[in-house]
């Protein structure tokens, strides 16, 4: 089981360049709106054409440029969950998830399925309603329901959790995570989210302005993004333009001084990364003078912003990220951070 | 003597045929305009909304010069029995053309409101494209396809001008209801005209209580 692309298409401002090759479980492709990650979904399914590439799932070519194989979207097996849930607006929930259910010509069996369908997703009582009088989540598993009776050979999920108030979305996540990775094909989920990609996937492609960047476990990414994109889109909120002086020290002239790591910096080094939880005041290492400058509370943690000694009067402040009771009386003189907390960023 | 009712069957029966043909070649014209390149959509549209704009006499005025027994198409047609001047069913092509760009408009307004990932989503499912028209599309459209044929046929029911210009008055042969008005009310028929007014009057009023009905109905169809 595995799904291969590799496709090209000139997309207005940029061009999308996307080669990735998933095997089963869920990967994510994360990336910020407007990357070309939806628009990737989109030419796997056939709703899109890419200019030339190449899609091949489970051996089965979808589209080629060169042997001009380009599947209709009928023909391809794929099931899409979009954004909006796209439920036939007309259509009673039966009625939807029958048209999943259209290849099936048996009678009996057609009902059987259905009801099986019906009862896994909890929609049970639900058959004669229609779409607008569904919940959020309910319309999500109906969409759910109405693709899993038509036996996709993959998944494929436009931002599930957009259409979703907060408080449901948590509880979601667990109920779709579970399933997903009951599924047993391939899955590919879009999002703009890291905490949505952190959840839900054991792979994450890091998508920016149209170019795939990289596909890494998910632990391993959010341990070492690698590029500056990645790193914003994983979260790491102090990144700053760095050299390489050293095979484990870094130079960062913004902020007038050179950190120690534990990871070996190779050449092309071009910025760090660090995330605002790891500054620590008992750490003795990497440890430099910081002034206050303001802060900004959240439900549970506070932001505390500081600039280091040296630093440059032009760039912005040093987020710290601690949880409220951690929080010291007296803004600490020096801060440090461990070897080890610092992501080397690449070009 | 008894009265004569032609002009209410043959406007009804114009209406009626006009509206059919429009509703099919509207909305054809409406899903096919919809995904072509901009700028061919652009010239097509402003032809295919002429006939909206265009005083209904000067469509009538092309119309004959088309269809003419003296032009080449005219000529053509009349081979094989077909003459659109001075038949009935010449109100019909008259008809058509000045309701078209009705029908047309409204059923394209409502196909590009359509949610185009309800189609996707249809595709995806293995659904064929037909299917995804007939059963996803237009019901979705309906509201939008619903105006657009009722604009046509009340459009078509009262067309004046072409009609007039293409297929004249004939009493009993090309007469239909708002050409009798005209030919009654110039003739000093007050009450002859008056009662044509009111017929028409009362078919008007029945087809825009059935819009409203429908509309009711389906309203409550949602909320239900």
């Amino acid at each position: 089981m595995s799904l291969i692309v590799d496709i090209h298409r000139a997309l207005g401002a940029f061009t999308l360049d996307v080669s990735f090759k998933a095997e089963n479980g869920v990967t994510c492709l994360l990336g910020a709106s407007g990357c070309g990650k939806s628009f990737t979904l989109k030419c796997i399914a056939g709703i899109e054409k890419p200019d030339s590439g190449h899609i091949e799932l489970d051996g089965v070519v979808l589209y080629d440029s060169e042997k001009h194989i380009n599947l209709p979207p009928q023909k391809r097996q794929v099931g899409y969950l979009f954004q909006n849930y796209a439920l036939f607006p007309n259509m009673t929930v039966r009625q939807n998830i029958l048209c999943g259910l259209h290849r099936e010509k048996n009678r009996a069996e057609k009902e059987r399925k259905l009801g099986e369908m019906m009862k896994l997703m909890q929609l049970e009582g639900l058959e004669n309603h229609r779409p607008a009088q569904l919940s959020g989540g309910q319309q999500q598993r109906v969409a759910l329901a109405r693709i899993m009776v038509n036996e996709p050979r993959m998944l494929m999920l436009d931002e599930p959790f957009s259409a979703l108030d907060a408080h449901l979305r948590d509880s979601l996540k667990i109920e779709l995570r579970d399933m997903l990775h009951r599924f047993g094909h391939e899955v590919l989920m879009v999002t703009h989210s890291r905490e949505e990609a952190y959840n839900m996937s054991s792979r994450i492609a890091v998508m920016d302005r149209g170019k795939l960047l990289t596909i890494k476990d998910t632990k391993d990414l959010f341990a070492d993004p690698g590029s500056v994109p990645a790193a914003v889109l994983t979260g790491c909120k102090n990144i700053a333009t760095a050299r390489k002086s050293g095979d484990h020290e870094v130079e960062v002239p913004d902020w007038g001084i050179r950190f120690q790591t534990s990871q070996k910096v190779r050449e092309g080094l071009t910025a760090i990364g660090i995330r605002a939880h790891y500054f620590n005041t008992q750490t003795q290492q990497n440890r430099f003078p910081v002034v206050y400058v303001e802060e900004m509370e959240e439900p549970f943690e506070v932001i505390l912003q500081f600039r280091y000694a040296g630093q440059r009067p032009d760039c912005p402040p040093v987020w710290w990220r601690l949880s409220k009771e951690k929080r010291p009386r007296e803004f600490p003189e020096m801060l440090g951070i461990a070897p080890a907390n610092i992501l080397l960023l690449y070009e | 003597m008894t009265f004569d009712w032609y002009p209410l069957w043959n406007s009804l029966r114009i209406a009626a045929i006009s509206c059919v043909l429009v509703f099919f070649l509207g909305i054809f014209f409406a899903y096919y305009a919809a995904r072509l390149p901009r700028a061919v959509k652009g010239v097509l549209d402003v032809f295919l909304t002429l006939p909206m704009v265009l005083p209904p006499t000067v469509c009538g005025y092309f119309l004959l010069l088309i269809f003419g027994v003296k032009r080449p198409l005219g000529i053509f047609l009349l081979q094989f029995g077909i003459k659109f001047v001075m038949t009935w069913y010449g109100g019909v092509l008259a008809a058509s053309v000045v309701a078209f760009p009705l029908m047309y408009r409204t059923a394209r307004g409502a196909f590009e409101s359509f949610d185009r990932t309800l189609a996707y989503s249809g595709q995806t499912l293995g659904l064929s494209n037909t299917y995804i028209f007939w059963r996803i599309r237009m019901p979705a459209c309906r509201q939008g396809i619903l105006a657009g044929t009722v604009l046509a046929f009340a459009r078509a029911l009262g067309e004046y001008g072409a009609t007039s210009m293409l297929i004249g008055y004939t009493p009993g042969r090309t007469a239909t209801i708002s050409t009798t008005v005209y030919q009654l009310w110039r003739t000093n028929d007050e009450k002859g005209a008056m009662f044509w007014v009111l017929i028409n009057l009362a078919i008007s009023t029945v087809v825009l209580l059935t819009v409203n009905m429908l509309e009711a109905r389906q309203k409550k169809a949602v909320k239900a």
